[in-house]
């Protein structure tokens, strides 16, 4: 048991930092030009498979600098050619036209390289076990990834609290109007904050590739999730953001490693009801029901709390 | 306190008027019941059907989407529910020889969509905008994943079906052939457009429309927003889950895709194209997407990648859909001033038709490498055949899209000036642009 909740902890510690490595970009997004990018998690695939693509040609280590800057650059192209021009028609276009270019994108993935996984490795000087707790080997690489989100989340507290970018970037969160009346090039700032929050997602994408699954529909998997972050966080709140992502890191993790149902805990149900839908929910374990936490948690806040954990900002 | 009511109220229509608008629903329903005898065979009935539901589908939508400003990416939920449970009443109602005609069955659909808009409606229109769009996706989310634990309601990946011929007869019909369904369907596509037609004159429908335009302004009447919400949230999941209903009807098998997020997509794609700003947006948009999706898809094989791309560009270059991009012209056609911009418009047409053509070819050679790069070069697309391979090909098609795109953009522009000065006429002669 306590193995179990070691590991578990551990990997959804892994897992929140993950999801908040795209959160805050996704956050900020948000904050600043009041738009959710629909096409947030298809960054992070076109970050794994560019990852992947660039490990193949250069190496690894090259391609975890590239991947991230060419979905930047992409990202900051989208703002600057495509955000721009819908903006004057309002939210509701801005956030359909992220919709359509998560389609566009995930289709292009699917032309480029294909339905199925592709073979993104682990790379060999990150291939041995970090270290073994009560007879589990933890990959060296999991930790490696620990490190990295680690690292970007203290570099991003850091740059955001304690440089004039920084100071800008917060104040544009709860005022963005007067960023623009105090004569900060706001478009210019706009699309730095695109490209940055792209490329973080992309830096997600890259590590995660190696050790998730790297296939065409990762975007349409992880993307659901990532809103459900958002919403329950608080929209517009990177405190917010980073509280969800742990919760749902952790609770999807601990779920899956839990193997009680109804079943187990009260017996089997009578023979009468052995064939009807009763039965469904009496025999699902906690492990096949971890993919809805996240939305049953987002249900939940909702009629708890319908501005998110530590949102303040209505839309 | 009588002056005040004549001068709120619009004057009762003219005669005229009303023949026109009466003759216009009259004209639909003879054009439904005489379109199986131009087109007889039974491909154009199946996608007479399918158009059918989709109209359905997307009218019902765009009461979320145009009518109160809800942008909702899970509304496929009610229409999958209601296709699962008419599967589910088929079943029953075969079994028990239950004396329920096939025809009323789709209320069936209805009512459930209806209950469980009302089960999620409540906590899922507390907030507007964005929230709402987030919240809508999570709840489909929720609802697609446990529709899958859920097996043997759900029929897991495989689904379940049902035969629609075992139930009571009506008039000797059985609903085997295509064309009783094709007249079902019909049926039930008039019933519904009218319904929702008449759901938008009503008073709910006008609120709906103030809470999408300035929910602030209603709450000040007296209104609360989020009850005005709910409402037009439930009568949206009552037509969608007859459109679901119609759509298990048809094909005669339900399963988890109805509910998915494709479906969602499908129906905002549709709306959108068409146009969110009238009433017959969704309808243009519902039969545009269906011929599209069933005529692309035996043209090219990435015929998704342009469904995205003509999404993106409507989004972009025509926020109001096909249908807006037409009524654009209305007041130049009253006020005559038509014939200054179509010329430009000609003018324009040719570079747009380049680039786009430059950028199929392209797009075409690129996937020609990418998917099947073994294959013979010789490929067709859209129904010409040329040489990926060729360097001719590929010069052509830089050429075609990058001269097309800096000509398109210098006629567009010309286009714009026209089209200023006949705005400005039409708007001296007193027609509101």
């Amino acid at each position: 048991m306590l193995e179990l909740t070691v590991i578990s902890t551990l990997n959804g510690v892994l897992f929140g930092m993950l999801l908040f490595l795209m959160a805050s970009g996704l956050t900020v997004i948000f904050s600043m030009l009041g738009v959710l990018n629909f096409a947030h998690a298809s960054f992070y695939m076109l970050g794994a498979f560019f990852g992947f693509q660039i490990s193949r040609w250069f190496g690894f280590w090259p391609a975890l600098v590239i991947a991230p800057l060419l979905a930047g650059a992409i990202g900051a192209g989208v703002e600057r050619f495509g955000l721009r021009r819908v903006h004057k028609n309002g939210h509701v276009a801005e956030l359909l036209f992220t919709f359509g270019l998560a389609f566009v994108i995930e289709e292009i993935v699917q032309i480029i390289w294909g339905k199925s996984p592709v073979d993104f490795r682990v790379p060999p000087s990150l291939d041995f076990s970090a270290f073994t707790i009560f007879s589990t080997n933890y990959p060296a690489y999991k930790m490696f990834m620990l490190l990295v989100s680690i690292a970007i989340f203290a570099g991003l507290l850091i740059v955001l609290k304690k440089t004039r970018i920084g100071l800008i970037v917060q104040a544009a969160l709860t005022h963005p109007h007067m960023v623009g009346h105090l004569g900060h090039n706001v478009g210019r700032i706009f699309m730095l904050v695109f490209g940055v929050g792209t490329a973080l997602a992309a830096v997600a994408g890259v590590i995660a590739g190696p050790a998730l699954v790297t296939q065409a529909n990762m975007a349409g998997l992880l993307g659901p999730i990532l809103f459900v972050v958002v919403v329950v966080g608080g929209l517009g709140s990177l405190p917010g953001a980073f509280v969800a992502s742990l919760l749902i890191g952790l609770v999807q993790t601990f779920a899956v490693s839990m193997n009680g149902s109804l079943s187990g805990a009260f017996g089997p149900l009578g023979p009468d009801y052995a064939s009807t839908w009763l039965a469904d929910i009496w025999g699902v374990t906690i492990a096949q029901i971890a993919p809805i936490m996240p939305y049953v948690l987002l249900v939940l806040i909702l009629v708890f709390r319908p501005m998110g954990l530590l949102g303040t900002r209505d839309t | 306190m009588t002056e005040i009511t004549s001068s709120a109220a619009p004057p009762l229509p003219a005669t005229a008027e009303k023949l026109k608008f009466y003759g216009l629903w009259v004209t639909a329903a003879v054009a439904l019941l005489l379109l199986p005898k131009i087109f007889g065979s039974g491909g154009s009935l199946t996608t007479f059907s399918l158009i059918g539901i989709s109209i359905i589908f997307s009218l019902s939508y765009n009461i979320l989407l145009g009518q109160t400003g809800m942008l909702s990416f899970g509304h496929a939920v009610y229409y999958g529910l209601g296709g699962f449970l008419v599967i589910h009443a088929i079943n029953i109602i075969g079994v028990n020889k239950l004396p329920i005609p096939l025809p009323i069955v789709p209320l069936i659909g209805g009512l459930t969509g209806l209950l469980f808009a009302v089960l999620l409606g409540w906590v899922s229109t507390q907030r507007s905008g964005t929230a709402f769009a987030m919240i809508s996706l999570g709840v489909a989310e929720l609802i697609a994943s446990s529709a899958l634990i859920l097996r043997t309601f759900f029929g897991g990946e495989a689904g379940i079906s049902a035969n629609r011929t075992k139930l009571l007869r009506m008039f000797d019909w059985n609903f085997g052939p295509q064309i009783q369904i094709y007249y079902l369907v019909a049926a039930w596509t008039l019933i519904a457009v009218i319904a929702m037609y008449a759901l938008t004159r009503t008073p709910l429908g006008r609120m709906c429309n103030a809470v999408r335009d300035n929910p602030e302004r209603v709450q000040f009447v007296g209104y609360d927003p989020h009850v005005v919400r709910y409402f037009a949230f439930c009568f949206a999941g009552f037509f969608a889950g007859i459109a679901g209903a119609l759509a298990a009807i048809n094909f005669e098998i339900a399963n988890s895709a109805y509910l998915g997020a494709v479906q969602s997509g499908t129906v905002l794609f549709a709306t959108y194209i068409g146009g969110v700003g009238f009433f017959i947006g969704p309808i243009v948009g519902a039969i545009f997407v269906t011929l599209l999706s069933l005529g692309l898809s035996d043209l090219t094989p990435v015929w998704q990648l342009y469904f995205g791309l003509i999404f993106i560009a409507v989004v972009v270059f025509a926020p109001g859909g096909i249908t807006g991009l037409l009524m654009m012209h209305r007041p130049l056609l009253k006020a005559g001033t038509l014939a200054k911009v179509l010329p430009s418009y000609l003018i324009a047409f040719v570079p747009t038709l380049a680039m786009i053509a430059g950028l199929i070819l392209s797009i075409e050679t690129i996937v020609h490498y990418t998917v099947n790069p073994g294959d013979d070069s010789h490929i067709k697309a859209f129904g010409v055949s040329f040489d990926a391979a060729s360097p001719y090909i590929w010069a052509m098609a830089a050429i075609l899209l990058i001269g097309g795109f800096l000509v398109a953009r210098k006629t567009w522009t010309w286009v714009g000036h026209a089209w200023d000065t006949a705005t400005s006429v039409a708007r001296e002669k007193g027609i509101a642009a």
